[in-house]
């Protein structure tokens, strides 16, 4: 009982960083349907960027929010330098709906490569900014440490954040509108282009947080959140891909199972668990669980 | 000069020329009804006049200033506001936050409050369905959602794209009637299309028969109305 207690406790905090990886691609997904692979190099590039303030500063702390605005601003250029622009020259054909898609492909080939020739290939380390030695009770230590604390506190407050912009503001009222019905949003007087290039940056610093967040347990290298992303495509699909919610649900169900069968099962099973939960879940709601309630207009 | 003065205008799909030679008037305040069957190219006016496409050449005056080019959400912000055919709400959004829509870009938010007041008075059902999602209204209350939206913008010029399309006859009604007392009450400009004829021409000031793209006749409602050979040909009744 104490074991599976401990194993799901493990799972919430590993789950937690999928969700943010699955919230960065829905925030992306919903503003300008496209399914953004650059998000491993963007999340990389703003893990460096903070990597760099630690050694500089020794401040986890700092480096985390100087993390964050990097990830938003290296979203918001893409969308700006790069997807609107293809968006506008290939709207219709076959190649229209691809033609982004690769292209954030290409970008993430592009952005591994320029990280690894500023820090290079060497695998490296975050300072710890709290303890990963489990809390203990009594004479019984478990294995879900202050890190993890920290982890799914921040997920929690970030995924928080998010709930009240999109529902509470205009802003979230303008991000989904123009998700939903671009057209309409523009005669309601939405300023589109500029709506979806905040959903952009939304969608980086999402994954700067899970960058920051996954690397002190881990190590820190130009592919190091590779692995992150196809955690995080699979947690966004699960949930649906449409919703935060969807994200935050996708992610720990993920999270939890990979826990399960790691603790359980064996620890080679990780990469293929993900696919079997994924197909598990299409099977039985084929539009994720927190899928669309009916068919949008494209 | 005011108003609105489209003169020459041409609207392209492509090759196929929607919208041909096209120039009529809409004096400030008036009603203006613009009538024509499947594929006359109203629609594509309509959406040339907000600026959601582009015309080949000609030009659209509103008050003096030209209109062809500008965006949008610019246009709004002057007060041409649309609202397009049949899917003018977001069904995913509760019909309280379509409303809000309407005034999302105005720095006036206690107009935007009397506004939305004024709307919900006008159409009580919207009231009574503010937390209910859009995709739960009827098409009338679709429609009413729509234009309520439109004049918490506070329209001066306001672009009506077949409001009556798939309604019951006695809504249908209801609309006109709204449509024809906003226009009365706020002083708006109204470009009203639509292919029940008799409908949108008892309430218009004046009428504007396209077909295929071009001007048939134009004129007062009542003379139009009253045009047998207008009838027959056109006007379907
Ligand atoms: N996006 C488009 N691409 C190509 N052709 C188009 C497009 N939209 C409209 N057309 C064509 O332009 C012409 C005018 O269409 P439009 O939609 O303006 O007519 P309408 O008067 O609004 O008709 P309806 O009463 O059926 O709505 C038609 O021949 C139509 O096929
Ligand atoms: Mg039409």
């Amino acid at each position: 009982m104490e074991r599976l207690f401990n194993t799901i406790l493990i799972g919430v905090s590993g789950g937690s960083i999928y969700s943010l990886m699955a919230l960065a691609l829905v925030l992306v997904w919903r503003s300008t349907r496209v399914v953004n692979f650059a998000q491993a190099g963007q999340a990389i590039l703003s893990t460096y960027i903070g990597y760099e303030v630690i050694t500089h500063t020794d401040n986890y702390w700092l480096a985390f929010p100087i993390a964050l605005v990097a990830g938003a601003l290296t979203g918001a250029l893409i969308d700006i330098l790069m997807v609107r622009t293809l968006m506008k020259r290939a709207h219709s054909g076959p190649v229209a709906g691809i033609a982004p898609v690769i292209a954030t492909l290409g970008l993430l080939g592009l952005i591994r490569a320029i990280v690894g020739m500023i820090w290079g290939g060497d695998l490296r380390q975050f300072k710890l900014p709290v303890s990963n030695h489990g809390f203990t009770f009594g004479h019984n230590t478990i294995p879900f440490a202050p890190i993890n604390l920290l982890i799914v506190v921040t997920t929690v407050v970030v995924m928080l954040i998010f709930s009240v912009i999109f529902q509470r503001t205009n802003l979230g009222l303008s991000l989904r509108a123009s998700a939903y019905q671009p057209e309409i949003a523009r005669l309601a007087g939405i300023r589109v282009d500029l709506t979806r290039t905040i959903g952009w940056a939304f969608a980086g610093a999402a994954g700067a947080v899970a960058g920051m967040l996954v690397t002190p347990t881990n190590y820190l290298s130009p592919n190091s959140l590779d692995l992150l992303l196809v955690s995080g495509f699979v947690a966004a699909v699960i949930g649906g891909l449409e919703s935060l919610v969807g994200a935050a649900v996708g992610g720990l169900i993920l999270g939890i199972s990979l826990a399960l069968v790691l603790e359980y099962i064996s620890s080679s099973l990780a990469f293929p668990v993900a696919f079997v939960v994924l197909i598990a879940v299409l099977l039985v709601k084929p539009s994720g669980l927190i899928g669309a309630k009916r068919t949008r207009h494209a | 000069m005011s108003g609105l003065v489209i003169s020459e205008l041409n609207i392209s799909h492509g090759a196929i020329r929607a919208v041909n030679d096209l120039s009529f008037t809409v004096k400030p305040g008036e009603l203006a009804a613009v009538i024509g069957s499947n594929g006359a190219g109203k629609t594509t006016l309509l959406r040339t006049l907000s600026g959601l496409k582009s015309a080949h050449s000609g030009s659209v005056e509103w008050n003096g200033q030209s209109i062809l080019r500008k965006k949008p959400e610019d246009l709004v912000r002057s007060g041409i506001v649309h609202v397009s055919d049949g899917k003018s709400v977001i069904p995913e959004l509760t019909v309280k936050e379509n409303l809000a829509l309407g005034g999302i870009w105005r720095k006036d938010k206690k107009d935007v409050a009397l506004a939305t007041a004024e709307a919900i008075e006008l159409f009580p059902r919207l009231g009574e369905r503010m937390q209910q999602s859009a995709d739960t209204l009827s098409g009338g209350e679709r429609q009413m959602l729509a234009i309520g939206r439109a004049l918490i913008a506070r329209p001066k010029l306001l672009l009506l794209d077949e409001p009556s399309l798939g309604l019951a006859p006695l809504v249908i009604d209801q609309i006109f009637q709204a449509i024809k007392a906003l226009r009365d009450r706020h002083n708006l400009t109204v470009v009203l299309v639509e292919q029940n004829a008799m409908g949108a021409l008892r309430i218009a000031d004046i009428g504007i028969i396209i077909n295929l793209g071009k001007l048939v006749a134009s004129g007062p409602a009542h003379e139009l109305i009253d045009n047998p050979s207008l009838r027959a040909a056109y006007l379907g009744y």
